[in-house]
């Protein structure tokens, strides 16, 4: 056996799965990761034909205003949050950070009603739509409180008048918007993370499912995948099938991250 | 369950739910490439917005701002405080207990729930606590010691005196100094007047921070004792950003703000929210129940229909429609 001179380990296929290890925590994690997303499923090279229409830009422009978003608060972070009120380079950036939030609700705002008018949580898509629509209200949570971080005018307002409909469900308890130290570390913190993760989960599980088809026309006689009681898919006979369980195990069919 | 068969654990096709499989054409499709182009797009579109439109930083209104620009309503917002009639001393929980303040619909109230986290106490901590730290100012510190040792009858006296002396036409600011009719005022005159003039010292800023450490972040205090007064209000109304004018969602200046609150300021200006002392928990009951709606979309019967009512689908997919019926 070779073994490499470098790191003395030997030049195994690391992803491949050896019988005693089958029951290893590690081998049945990738297993059921590579099972789930095969590389071809996770970043496919093709798409359905029906996938042609400007409004599947719109959820890919939301993920690139999000880049920005994170991009130009890591700045803001870096230099603190007075830098932006007496600094002409500051206050430039401020505005990135701002432009960029507002170009980040209009394209996910336009990706939210294009989903719904596809309706696009079938075909067991229902967790996408479900965790689209929670990146949704965390993002207007997370938008929220950057406005009263900001140190101004508009903080004091927006604070003053918000804390009414916060206090009322009982939610000033802990979550006080007239302090700004807890506002600005659930802005630059625990708000940003949560979004992170929803959108990362959001794209997986497009990834997962694909991009929804369109609806049969009005008078064909439906063919395709629907559910059983177990919420398990099956085909237009009753069967389950390979296909059928694991719409992209045959075709890269996965959709786009919109 | 609607669409039941007669075979054991499955449903009919349910166009609203199921999808049919897709047996078409698959065409090349470059995702990293429609990403970069993407990021290329919206950092272009936001360096443009930045550099045409920049952002708005209204400086903050302070203590000391306030009592400079409109001593007499500060004055006349420092009596409320003194005398437990302010907004922030009526509030309720979180920052103090007061019966009947809280918000409910029926009996449902987790305002009083949740009960008091952040307590004020408007006379200590907005007037008395504050004179208190003053060290030099012998007449303040004699004003302060009379006030707090009187009784509740004779305070209430003495308050709802300067209250009405500071409401009088009479009353000015002049010449640095509150002017008041003296008539049965007692101690409050001195103590109002040592406050307004600590205040446009900008002493008062620091002294309400909820923090006495060195370093503070709080600053709850000083923002509900601002809100109090008329000025705040009046500078937002100026700005279009009163309640009555969508304000929760915009802006100082000609910015788009949050304008993705619309549906939530919608329900502050129409009945019965924009009446009701509950309003803020009414609309923030709806708005659980809408988003709650939103997300669990998929699962309501009839709502989840709409898309394939509305037909808006067969312009997004045109093309494949017009494959079809080719």
């Amino acid at each position: 056996m070779t073994v490499d001179t470098h790191t003395g380990a030997s030049p195994v296929d690391p992803s491949a799965d050896r019988p005693e290890d089958a029951d290893q925590w590690s081998a049945r994690l990738r297993r059921t990761a590579v099972e789930a997303l095969p590389p071809q499923k996770l970043l496919p090279d093709r798409q359905p034909a029906y996938v042609a229409s400007w409004i599947y830009v719109f959820g890919v422009l939301t993920l690139a205003a999000l880049v920005v978003v994170i991009a130009t608060g890591c700045v803001l972070a870096i230099f603190g949050p007075t830098w932006w009120h007496v600094s002409t380079v500051g206050l430039f950036v401020n505005s990135l950070h701002l432009w960029s939030v507002e170009v980040f609700f209009f394209c996910m705002v336009i990706h939210l009603w294009g989903k719904f008018f596809m309706a696009a949580w079938r075909g067991r898509r229902r967790a996408t739509w479900i965790t689209g629509v929670v990146c949704f209200v965390v993002s207007v949570g997370a938008a929220f409180t950057g406005y009263l971080s900001q140190q101004n005018f508009d903080s004091q307002w927006i604070s003053t008048q918000a804390k009414d409909g916060i206090n009322s469900t009982g939610a000033g308890a802990v979550f006080n918007v007239t302090n700004f130290g807890q506002m600005i570390m659930w802005h630059i913190m625990l708000l940003p993370l949560c979004i992170v993760v929803l959108v990362g989960i959001h794209v997986l599980l497009v990834r997962l499912r694909g991009v929804v088809p369109p609806f049969a026309p009005p008078g064909d006689s439906p063919g395709g995948i629907s559910e059983n009681d177990a919420g398990h898919l099956v085909g237009a006979t009753g069967r389950a099938t390979a296909t059928d369980t694991n719409p992209g195990a045959v075709r890269p069919d996965a959709g786009t991250v919109s | 369950m609607s669409g039941e068969t007669t075979r054991r654990g499955r449903r009919h096709f349910n166009p609203d739910r199921d999808v049919d499989q897709w047996h078409g054409k698959y065409l090349p499709y470059d995702l990293p490439k429609e990403f970069a182009i993407a990021l290329l797009a919206v950092v272009i579109l936001v360096v443009g917005l930045a550099v045409v439109l920049s952002s708005p930083d209204e400086r903050p209104v302070t203590v000391k701002s306030w009592s400079t620009a409109d001593p007499m309503d500060f004055a006349q917002t420092a009596i409320t405080e003194l005398d437990g009639t302010s907004g922030t001393a009526t509030y309720g929980p979180p920052y103090n207990d007061v019966k009947g303040s809280s918000q409910s619909i029926g009996p449902f109230s987790p305002e009083s729930w949740a009960g008091v986290h952040h307590p004020i106490d408007t006379a200590q901590d907005y007037v008395l606590g504050p004179l208190q730290t003053l060290p030099d100012d012998p007449a303040v510190a004699a004003a302060v010691k009379a006030y707090t040792s009187a009784s509740p009858a004779q305070k209430a006296t003495w308050t709802a005196a300067y209250e009405k002396a500071i409401a009088s036409p009479s009353a000015t600011f002049t010449d640095g100094a509150l002017r008041i009719p003296p008539r049965g005022v007692g101690p409050v005159a001195p103590i109002i007047s040592g406050l307004t003039d600590m205040a446009r010292s900008g002493a008062l800023d620091g002294a309400l921070l909820s923090s006495h450490q060195f370093y503070g972040t709080d600053y709850t205090k000083p923002l509900l004792f601002i809100a109090d007064g008329a000025y705040l209000e009046n500078l937002a109304t100026n700005q279009n950003l009163g309640g009555s004018q969508w304000g929760m969602m915009n802006e100082t200046g000609n910015y788009p703000g949050q304008a993705w609150l619309w549906l939530y300021t919608l329900w502050y200006q129409v009945p019965p929210m924009n009446t009701s002392a509950s309003g803020d928990l009414q609309v923030w009951a709806l708005m659980m129940i809408l988003t709650l709606g939103l997300a669990l979309l998929p699962f309501i019967p009839g709502l989840r229909s709409i898309p394939r009512w509305s037909r808006v689908y067969r312009l997004i997919w045109r093309q494949h429609y017009r494959d079809l019926a080719e």
